[in-house]
């Protein structure tokens, strides 16, 4: 599993037993959750989940199909409440917040089956995501006070500037569900990337992409963390994204962490490699 | 107190009708997903065809209602097969704008068949009445049969759905449609199976009804079907006891509603009734929850 | 210079109604209009707002309510009382200026009812909303036949029940309004249309009107950008409940008798017919749909039996049609350059 490596940073022990990268040691980091856990009827789909995210880091999370990755998602979007444990964002406590205050905390997020408003424009996707970073009430929308105007201009100069990023600027006004699968899932980032994340949560994001597509995601993915200086988190299936960008790993199996390191310790511990690949007969008896 | 009885029994007898009716309502929910606004309707046509059945043909009334049940079954499958099942894909707006389309359809077409004038309903019911308390309390045929035909009713599709194979079928297809077709059940099929049932009991229900409150006109099917749907959700959609539960303390509450509130609130009430139990339990007496998946 | 595609939409909305109403009005002047059809004119205009402000929630907010005629018939009867009051208490002789402040009244209390509905209702979805909504309408109908209101002396008398108020009774339980006067214009009419369209099409194209369709499209990616769902789903039933409102109030004051049966689930089915057969989504379809449903059976006499018969018949149509992915290729082909656009109305749903 060794890939070429865009990243050599040089991971430190945190003082909750956990890593970040060296350069976000001293910073607040965005991500602190503690032995989160959530059940469904009595089924733990995940359990004592710990993990902190530093400021800028790019984190994986990876794990077989139904580890309960997307479920760490919908906890930390606050999609479902957690029975137990705590999430704390940028230092604050999430407990009782819905997905919306979760959002305006700075979580944003894609999700692995598109949903992206399909009937609108491309820009006016983003426009929803600028919707509390660029805002004006239903009056001034409605009689269309100066306030509309000016912050319309803004809206639109803004969503360009952020579908650039990708070079999406020429689709603004193309419908967002015609565009193909690659685009979509782009435009998914750049919505969520518009609500002014410091968290910023991708569920699959090369899922169906081909092998270029991917390459040019994991450049994007470095230089939107450099640019806007936030952290990612990212699910992937695919591991050469994972091993190639991804600072920090965390590796799930039956809703439980199984193994926490860098993509040299991940790629070399035992548990997960049984995980993945099963045990071999002989090591089992 | 034997006023209040006798409310109870009438509304017991105006709850088994909403539970007949129910059950097509709740079948239908449950198995594909959507409210099929037609069912009153459906037992609109099947009063009248039993009403044509004895009337003009001079047939029995057994036969007129079985006569009526072969009828409302043809139309049920043919309303399933024409308007509904192009649409099992499309989003639910769409399915239930064009049920209402069925709904309007059947009503004007009933108009134009029979006319906007009321037809005085001849009681299928032919055993007398029973007298308790030396005649102060009056239980009438129409009741008695009413509440027989749903406990035999509920008791015969509980068996059907519990033990054959086709109503183990339509449990497999409400749980997940999905994966019942990858088990080699035929979905189409199995709809179309519920639809025909449903509209059998709604022709059942629509003689009934029309004995008890013997109006008949073509809007005389949609008020019982909106206030039988609400006695579906109330028991909890999908589930055939909680049809009865539901139909039965439904037609209670109204009946005592009209009796000791208003008469004029009388609908008013069973609304109220499905406002609040969508909200306080939207799953209903008996009913699972379903929840959206991220 | 190239326009966006929602800027020329309104305009044909625009446009459509003042040009209609400009061929109205000199037919009136060269007396080329028959009574009948001049009788028409008012239901015609309140029919358009009643559609385009259902619009408003099935179309944009993706909500289907059956219960729209019942904030109609609120905003009717309050308006009816409104415009009583102001004439015994400052005898107010200027109509128009009762029929404006009557139409503000009635919209306000729609609005009003709008809340009260709305936090219990949008709190489902689908088609339990649908039936909700359907229920609400007729608890509406079935209290407002409960209601007697008389003005005596500049002072409203309210009873639940019961008759037996001072003064001239106004609303009269299920006898209704009687005795009302008919102060409502085509004017005025046209007036409430257009600012109808001024505040439907404003608001869906601004951020509240995104943030609406947001919910629409899908309500978890809505939250996951801080969208807050319930906001905006009230935001679009309530302003759709006061422009019925406001719609009521002027077909109220057009009629010297009005009763809460006018105000049935019928009603509501019309204006949904409206709705859909227009486009759902799309206002100035709303409006040729309100307009041409509202005419047509006025001109084909004979045709009045087969009315209902034929809007039922093309209500399946229109929805199998843009639904059915069978009958979508089938239009595909006879239809090549009408790519994309038959779907319009189930792809906003």
């Amino acid at each position: 599993m060794t890939q070429q490596r865009r990243s050599t940073t040089k991971m430190v022990p945190f003082p909750s037993h956990s890593i970040v990268p060296e350069r976000d040691v001293d910073k607040l980091p965005v991500l602190e959750a503690r032995h989160l856990g959530i059940e469904f009827g009595g089924l733990k789909a995940v359990e004592d989940f710990n993990l902190t995210i530093g400021k800028t880091e790019i984190a994986g999370l990876i794990g077989p199909n139904g580890a309960g990755k997307t479920t760490v998602f919908n906890l930390l979007t606050k999609v479902y409440q957690p029975t137990s444990g705590t999430i704390m964002i940028n230092g604050k406590d999430t407990a009782g917040m819905n997905t919306v205050q979760a959002n305006k905390l700075g979580v944003a997020r894609t999700f692995q089956n598109i949903r992206l408003f399909g009937n609108m424009s491309v820009e006016d996707n983003v426009r929803i995501g600028l919707h509390n970073q660029v805002p004006y009430g239903m009056f001034s929308g409605i009689f269309r006070l100066p306030r509309y105007w000016k912050q319309e201009k803004k809206q639109h100069e803004r969503a360009l500037e952020l579908l650039s990023i990708f070079g999406m600027q020429d689709m603004a006004s193309a419908k967002a569900g015609s565009l193909p699968y690659g685009a979509q899932r782009r435009l998914e980032i750049v919505r969520a990337l518009a609500t002014n994340p410091s968290l910023l949560l991708l569920d699959e994001p090369a899922a169906g992409m081909n092998p270029h597509e991917t390459e040019e995601l994991m450049d994007s993915i470095i230089a939107i963390r450099d640019q806007f200086q936030i952290a990612v988190m990212l699910i992937e299936h695919d591991m050469k994204l994972v091993m190639g960008i991804c600072e920090g790993i965390c590796v799930l199996n039956y809703g439980r962490v199984i193994a926490k390191g860098t993509a040299e310790e991940i790629q070399k511990n035992p548990t997960v490699i049984e995980a993945y690949l099963g045990r071999r007969k002989e090591d089992a008896q | 107190m034997t006023l209040f009885l006798s409310y109870l029994i009438n509304g017991i007898s105006l709850g088994s009708i909403y539970a007949i009716i129910a059950l097509g309502y709740t079948m239908v929910y449950g198995i594909a997903r959507m409210l099929n606004f037609a069912h009153g309707d459906v037992i609109m046509v099947g009063a009248y065809i039993c009403f044509c059945a004895t009337q003009y043909l001079g047939l029995p009334a057994v036969v007129g209602v079985l006569v009526a049940m072969v009828a409302c079954t043809a139309l049920g499958v043919t309303i399933e097969r024409l308007a509904y099942r192009p649409l099992r894909q499309a989003a639910s707006l769409a399915v239930l704008i064009t049920a209402i389309g069925m709904s309007y359809l059947l009503q004007n077409l009933a108009l134009l068949i029979w006319g906007p004038n009321p037809k005085s309903f001849a009681s299928v019911v032919s055993i007398g009445s029973i007298s308790l308390f030396d005649g102060a309390l009056l239980i009438s045929g129409e009741t008695i049969v009413t509440v027989l035909a749903n406990i035999v009713i509920m008791v015969a599709l509980t068996q059907f759905t519990g033990r054959t194979k086709m109503g183990k079928a339509m449990r497999a297809v409400s749980e997940d449609r999905g994966a019942a077709e990858l088990m080699g059940i035929n979905v189409n099929h199995t709809i179309a199976l519920t639809f025909a049932i449903g509209s059998a009991l709604a022709a059942i229900a629509g003689a009934l009804l029309c004995s008890s409150y013997p109006t008949l006109q073509p809007t005389t099917g949609s008020m019982p079907g909106i206030k039988a749907f609400t006695a579906a959700v109330f028991g909890g959609i999908g589930s055939i006891p909680g049809a009865m539960i539901g139909g039965v303390l439904l037609g209670v509450i109204e009946i005592l509603g009209r009796a000791y509130v208003s008469t004029e609130l009388g609908d008013a009430f069973v609304f109220a009734v499905l406002i609040v139990v969508l909200l306080v339990k939207p799953t209903g007496l008996l009913g699972k929850k379903v929840s959206e998946k991220v | 210079m190239k326009l966006k595609r929602s800027t020329v939409n309104n305009l044909i909305a625009y446009g459509i109604v003042i040009v209609a109403f400009v061929i109205c009005q000199s037919m009136i002047s060269a007396g080329a209009m028959s009574r009948s059809l001049r009788g028409q004119l008012v239901p015609i205009c309140v029919y358009i707002v009643m559609a385009v402000s259902l619009n408003l929630t099935v179309g944009i907010s993706g909500e289907l309510s059956l219960g729209h005629a019942g904030f109609m018939s609120v905003g009717a009867f309050s308006g009816i009382v409104a415009a009583t009051w102001m004439e015994s208490a400052f005898a107010m002789e200027n109509d128009v200026v009762r029929l404006l402040l009557a139409m503000v009244v009635g919209g306000v209390f729609a609005g009003i009812a709008g809340v009260i509905i709305g936090v219990p209702v949008l709190r489902l979805r689908g088609d339990y909303l649908a039936i909700v909504t359907l229920a609400f309408g007729e608890i509406i109908r079935n209290v407002l036949n409960c209601v007697y209101i008389s003005v005596d002396a500049g002072r409203v008398y309210f009873a639940f029940n019961s008759p037996q108020l001072p003064g001239k009774l106004v609303i009269n339980g299920p006898a209704g309004a009687t005795g009302v006067s008919r102060i409502s214009t085509f004017v005025i009419g046209f007036v409430l249309i257009l600012f109808t369209l001024f505040v439907v099409l404003n608001l869906i194209n601004s951020r509240s009107g995104r943030a609406i369709m947001a919910c629409r499209d899908s309500r978890i990616a809505a939250e996951s950008v801080g969208i807050n769902i319930t906001k905006y789903r009230m935001m679009a039933f309530v302003t759709s409940a006061v422009l019925a409102g406001m719609a009521g109030a002027l077909y109220g004051l057009n009629y010297s008798t009005v009763t809460a049966a006018k105000f049935d689930f019928n009603t509501s089915i019309l204006v949904l017919v409206f709705v859909v057969l227009g486009g759902i989504g799309n206002i100035w379809g709303s409006i040729i749909a309100a307009t041409l449903l509202t005419v047509l059976p006025e001109l084909l006499r004979g045709f009045s039996d087969y009315r209902m018969l034929v809007y039922a018949v093309v209500l399946i149509l229109v929805m199998l049609v843009t639904n059915s992915p069978m009958m979508r290729a089938f239009f595909a082909r006879v239809l090549p350059h009408k790519r994309g656009e038959e779907g319009k109305g189930g792809e906003a749903a």
